[in-house]
């Protein structure tokens, strides 16, 4: 029976358990990775313990990240990486250890390839969906069956299609309209649907900027969010050593979406997240000026090459404000070693920012710059909820890199328009 | 089920009911829990009783995929959390762990009010209020998973994923 066009999160799903995968069924689907950190896979490993499973259905497919609290920054951290540790080695599991890099971006840089069902204990696992692969957060129970089975269960999810056209202005980026969409669309806007991303500006977009827009594709409540692959996919697989694992995934073109929403990138200016939701959006002239202790450039949101590459750029030659740290943390090694190379780690450090090992860093309000009191911090981040950062007395304002990068010169939310 | 409610608002998140500095608790789920949901209602762990309800608005559970967030409720003795609508993952890890979530209009719920539910009847009996309200049921696949005390005992009963 062929009934209906489908979206890209049914096409995956069907062609993975070769069925007729279609929105609302509740289908039980084999997975091509399961993946945890330090944060969800310590409870994971306890749970197959307690419960007596011993099997682990593919080491080669179990992948282990630490990068919440790596290095560990107290010993009952440490001892969760060590459980981590063991368990890999024992097991043949996959182990990324301390300073390789973020769970999400490992993914992207050494497994996930277009079409694969990928779950991880981790909320943003949604960012591998910018290679053409269905990639869902879930809990540590979730990882630990998978563990053991190889599969998942879940409901297939209604699709919004997300159409953004037009080109940005200089000084505005694909973080300024995620924002943007996610004000729009409210922050439980699209909750249990998966967001397709498409329109002509995301077809000529860099991977670097598509994984921004999947990544914080959970931030309106979406179990994932899609981009279909293309020559820019093939093109970073192959940057990647992994050029011969790219395949088609298209939408039809006769699919049904439950809603499109339509975008304009033109005119579009920074936009900020004020505290303390994601979906808080003012424009940098509504947000201007308000006065800032903490900078933080980084995360599974903008921590890439890309985004470092546009922080040095507004930084070169100039100095952070005396009053405010910058703290910027590349999202990998590849990333790191790579800003070594074209010398971006040294405008940042010669600017009097801090550069820190690849992790999360601050984000999950663990350590490497925990707010204060009533402290400010503009970051790249994904999320500005209350205590986030470590502090439930301190706020946090999210915007793009080059946002970012001009408040840290000036000490208050700047417009990056006037310093690009 | 039957107990008393604890209200609270919108979009109450992870970082609400399990704040990120409590990190390196995670590893002890009992101490972890004295910490639920503190910076919302300080009172909350110290008074909970066995039994009573947490019920909320719209989005509970938003953000981080931290199963501990449900766990650590469910060890308070929580016997079900109510909300207009839940975030996703904290919607299945509820479900994963045995904690049943349940969809209604909560707005006709105050603080304080009892309640008796029947879950597999899908009806809630406000006895504060002397009022009754029905609930969205829950998917029958995720109620089984409920009976069996969650995901795990599910899987270790079955062998795999009993969806029929």
């Amino acid at each position: 029976m062929n009934r209906l066009g489908k979206t890209l999160s049914e096409k995956i799903l069907s062609a993975r358990n070769k069925i007729e995968a279609y929105s609302d069924d509740m289908i039980v689907t084999k997975i091509d990775y399961v993946a945890a950190h330090d944060g969800s896979g310590p409870l994971a490993i306890r749970l197959l313990k307690e419960m007596d499973f011993t099997r682990v259905w593919s080491p080669r497919k179990t992948l282990f990240f630490l990068d919440h609290a790596a290095p560990a920054s107290r010993k009952e951290l440490a001892n969760e990486h060590k459980l981590i540790r063991e368990f890999c080695r024992t097991s043949g599991a996959q182990f990324s250890d301390v300073g390789e890099g973020i769970i999400h971006q490992e993914l992207v840089e050494k497994y996930v390839s277009p079409g694969n069902v990928i779950i991880g204990g981790d909320s943003h696992t949604c960012t591998s969906g910018a290679l053409g692969a269905f990639a869902t957060g879930v809990g540590s129970t979730d990882v630990s069956i998978a563990i053991v089975l190889g599969k998942t269960w879940l409901r297939v999810p209604e699709t919004y299609k997300i159409v953004i056209n037009g080109k940005f202005d200089d000084g505005v980026y694909p973080k300024d309209m995620i924002l943007h969409i996610i004000g729009k669309l409210g922050a439980d806007g699209a909750i249990y649907k998966s967001l397709e991303f498409t329109g002509e500006n995301v077809k000529t977009m860099t991977m670097d900027s598509r994984f921004t827009l999947t990544n914080m594709a959970v931030e309106t409540g979406a179990k994932a969010g899609l981009i279909e692959s293309d020559e820019i996919t093939e093109h970073y697989l192959r940057s990647m050593g992994r050029g011969k694992f790219c395949n088609d995934i298209k939408a039809d073109v006769d699919a049904q979406y439950a809603q499109t929403f339509e975008f304009d990138a033109s005119n579009l200016p920074p936009i900020v997240s004020l505290p303390h939701s994601v979906d808080n959006t003012k424009t940098i002239e509504e947000a201007e000026g308000i006065e800032v202790d903490q900078v933080f450039v980084g995360t599974c949101t903008n921590g890439r090459i890309e985004d470092l590459r546009i922080v040095a750029r507004i930084l070169k030659n100039r100095k952070v404000h005396p009053k405010v740290r910058l703290i910027v943390i590349p999202a990998s090694r590849r990333i790191y070693l790579e800003a070594l190379k074209e010398g971006i780690i040294e405008t940042i450090v010669d600017s009097r920012g801090v550069v820190l090992s690849p992790g999360c860093g601050p984000c999950a309000g663990v350590h490497q710059g925990i707010l204060g009191e009533g402290e400010v911090c503009v970051s790249t981040q994904n999320r500005n909820f209350k205590g986030r950062m470590g502090n439930p007395d301190a706020e946090i304002y999210l915007t793009s890199p080059a946002t970012a990068a001009a408040t840290a010169l000036t000490g208050e939310l700047s417009d990056p328009r006037d310093v690009i | 089920m039957h107990g008393r409610v604890w209200k609270f608002g919108d979009g109450i998140s992870t970082d609400d009911i399990i704040p990120g500095r409590y990190f390196h608790l995670r590893g002890k789920l009992p101490e972890l829990a004295k910490h639920v949901l503190e910076d919302v209602n300080p009172d909350f762990s110290v008074k909970v009783e066995k039994g009573d309800f947490v019920v909320a608005g719209s989005n509970f559970g938003q953000g981080s995929s931290r199963e501990h967030a449900a766990t650590t409720i469910r060890l308070m003795g929580v016997s079900a959390v109510l909300a207009k609508s839940f975030a996703r993952i904290f919607y299945r890890n509820a479900v994963n762990v045995g904690l049943p979530v349940i969809m209604c209009n909560t707005d006709l719920i105050e603080n304080g009010d009892e309640l008796e539910i029947d879950l597999n009847g899908g009806m809630i009996n406000n006895l504060s209020k002397k009022k009754k309200l029905k609930t969205k049921a829950i998917p029958r696949f995720m109620l089984r998973i409920l009976e069996d005390g969650g995901l795990l005992r599910h899987i270790k009963k079955y062998g795999k994923f009993q969806m029929k």
